[in-house]
This record gives C-alpha cells, structure tokens and sequence, in this order.
C-alpha cells in the first residue's frame, strides 16, 4: 500500500514539483491550494504526511496547523514545513504550532528524502 | 594534459595525502585546479607539472595535494554511528573518574559536521543528565587541508549545509543565526578544537582517545595506507574505546588491531597489541 501525501501549496508549479518527487518515493499525492481545501482534504481521509507550504491566500500554512492539531491532536499526520523564509523566529514558530520539520524551497530531492527519514516516514 | 603530466600530479597526491588518483578522475585536475593556475599565471597543468618538478615548489605541492581533496560531508552522516555514540557516551560517563576528560577524535574532518554533531549529542546528553556537566568533553577535528579547516574553526555553515542531516529541533537549539547563514553556538563550539594533521603521519602526539570517527576517508587510500592509518589510531585508543568507520568502508581484512563489535556494522574495538597477530 503507497503511503498518502497531502501537498498543500498555492502555487500548482510546486505541488507538481513536489508530486514527481513523492510519487518516486512511493507516496500517492493528493493536493490542496490553500490551508482551508487542505483541512477539508484531511476530513476526508488522514494523510500520513502533509507537505506544507507557510504563504497562502485564504487560510496560511500556520493557520491550517494550529487547525489540524487542534482537532486531531499532535500525533498524526507528520507535518513538514516547505518555505522560502529561513528566519530562526519564523521557524520556530511553524514549530510551536506543531510542525515536525522544515524544508526549505526550492525542492532538493535528496534533502527532502533525508528530512522525511529523519521524521520516520521513510526508512533508511 | 599529458599522460605524464597526470602521473606526475597523482604521485604528488598519493604521497601527500595518500589518496589515490584513478584515469577517470582526470577531469578533476582541469575543475579543482584552476583557480590554482590562474593564480600561478600557468598556462596548463603541463606548465604547473613544470613547476612542479623545479626548486622550492613544496608548498606548492602541498597545495596541489589538499586541492584534491574531497571535502563533502553533512551532519549526522550515516546516522548509525552517531546513534551508538548516544548510548556510548553516558556509559563512558559511568566507566572514568570524574575528573578524566572524555576524549574524541573527528580524523578527516572537513568543515566540522561530524565534530558538531558530536558535540550536539554531547550537549543533549548533558541536558538529559546533568550530572555529566562536571565532564570534560574534548572534541579534537583534524584534516590535512588548511582551508576546510578554517571553516570548521568557524562552525558557521549555509542553510543548503545545515539542511543535510540535521533535524530542525538541533538547528533552532545549537545554532545561531547571523546574515542567513548558521553558526553553531559558543557551547558547542566550547567542546571542539581544529588542528591540521596528516594522517599518514605520526598522530600520537593527540594523545589518548576514547572515541574516534574515521570516516570516509579511507575510501580514497590504497590497502596498505588503509592499514598503516587504522594501526595508528588503534594505537591511540582507550582499550574499550571505540572506532566508527564509514558507511562504505571495513576494517576487515585490513588490520587485526581493531575488530568489528559484536553485531554493529562500522563499530569497531581496539584489539590489545600483543593478542593482535602483528598486521
Ligand atoms: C569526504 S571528507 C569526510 C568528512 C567527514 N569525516 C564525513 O564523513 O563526513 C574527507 C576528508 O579527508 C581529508 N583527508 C584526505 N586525506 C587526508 C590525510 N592523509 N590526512 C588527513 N586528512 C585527510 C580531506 O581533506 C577531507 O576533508
């Protein structure tokens, strides 16, 4: 059974970025444009991973994750924060919102590899 | 180049720094060395072979040496070794008296991931108990080539370096950031110290260690420098030390100084000297 990622991104160049990638590894790929389609999306059925970016209309990535963990708790699903933004603050507080990793944007294949063995979701 | 020009250069490589160069690494002599030529205002790598052969061009050898060298890593490489040490280090904390340093050894290096992500294991494990606060903890990196040495000195790596094997929560920790790059904090860099050494040479002068990451390496050396590295650090390590080797890299049938510890891959044990047959 391929594992469910949820990529939650405004911009459609970098959710297919991200697909090509995941489907490689193994995922199968849902995706949501904004924090709001994403939190319906999990409604639906649970992901194993989300891949989320910080900057969106309607709903922010920040936003969606304090929803998420409000409603389903900190356990599951395995978020990883995709931003261009590096600033130490920023991070920190995708973290205190309940992110379990950070990747930065542009996608490097390998880092993101790396990043989702480090949380567990792929093995070694 | 000529094929003279290129034997040339790679003796000058092997003897240096031990590392051996094949034909299809060729192309690395042109990229690696150009900086180098143009400083020089050499026209060709057979001109700098020129150079090379005539008076007072040590340095300049020495240079050409360390400009071969490969100097990739990242944090928490291979992540089995520096999953052992985790376990390792409180027992060595329970096994010394309270007033021994505990002493480990980053051979080859580079700019200073695996020596700072030794020391983050050091402070968490600290943190988890303080009571290994009073230790001291030495972290000694050495590299043959001067200039990844000053960036490991440093401790201050690029957001692409620190998003190699390092895990977020120990970014935000241990490191500082400053103009989008990331130092790694004063406490940190407290445990290490960088200095240049060869390994092909004589590293007794480091003293006794109870750790020692060797690795990757030895994956560019010939057997028989294999061996003459790895008898050198066993003879510098603590009896119930240990060796971490990497990932593509063996110790077997190599050396019997140091042998495999039961059931681990790349952790290995010093062998006393006079059980192991001589190598
Ligand atoms: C690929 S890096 C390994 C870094 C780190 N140990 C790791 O595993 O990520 C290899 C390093 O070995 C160093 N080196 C090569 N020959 C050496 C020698 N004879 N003595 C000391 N260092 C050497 C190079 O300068 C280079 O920085």
């Amino acid at each position: 059974m391929s594992m469910d990622c949820l990529v939650v991104d405004d911009s459609g160049v970098v959710r297919k970025v991200a697909r090509r990638i995941l489907e490689k590894h193994g995922f199968s790929v849902r995706e949501a444009a904004d924090g709001a389609l994403a939190l319906q999306a999990v409604e639906q059925a649970m992901p194993r991973l989300v891949l989320l970016d910080r900057n969106m209309p309607v709903m922010d990535g920040i936003e969606f994750l304090k929803n998420l963990r409000a409603r389903y708790g900190s356990s599951e699903p395995t978020v990883v924060m995709c931003t261009t933004e590096a600033a130490q603050e920023r991070i920190l507080e995708g973290l205190e919102a309940g992110a379990d990793e950070y990747v930065m944007k542009p996608f490097d294949e390998a880092i993101l590899v790396d990043k989702l063995t480090m949380v567990g979701v792929l093995q070694a | 180049m000529s094929n003279a020009t290129f034997q040339f250069i790679a003796g000058i490589v092997k003897q240096r720094s031990g590392g051996v160069l094949g034909p299809d690494q060729a192309y690395m002599l042109d990229t690696r060395l150009a900086p180098l030529l143009k400083r020089e205002n050499l026209a060709s790598l057979d001109a700098l072979a020129l150079k090379l052969r005539g008076p007072a061009s040590d340095k300049l050898a020495q240079e050409v040496a360390e400009l071969l060298t490969t100097n990739e890593s990242h944090f928490f490489r291979d992540g089995k070794p520096f999953d052992h040490l985790k376990e390792l280090l409180p027992a060595l904390h329970k096994a010394r008296a309270p007033g021994l340093p505990i002493r480990i050894w980053s051979a080859a290096c580079s700019t200073g991931q695996e020596a700072y992500s030794i020391a983050i294991l050091i402070a968490d494990a600290q943190d988890l108990d303080p009571s290994m606060k009073a230790r001291r903890f030495e972290i000694i990196g050495t590299d043959l080539t001067r200039a990844v040495l000053d960036r490991a000195k440093e401790g201050i790596f690029t957001q692409f370096e620190v998003q190699r094997g390092l895990p977020v929560r120990a970014l935000m920790k241990h490191f500082k950031q400053i103009e989008g790059r990331w130092q790694a904090s004063e406490r940190l860099r407290g445990f290490t110290r960088f200095e240049q050494a060869n390994l092909l040479q004589d590293v007794a002068r480091f003293g006794r260690f109870d750790v020692v990451f060797c690795r990757n390496v030895l994956i560019y050396f010939d057997l028989p420098t294999k061996a003459r590295v790895l008898n050198g650090i066993a003879a510098q390590m603590a009896p119930d030390g240990a060796l971490y080797l990497g990932a593509a890299e063996t110790a077997l049938g190599i050396t019997d100084r140091v042998e495999p510890l039961l059931g681990q891959r790349a952790v290995y044990r010093p062998v006393a000297a006079r059980m192991a047959r001589s190598a």
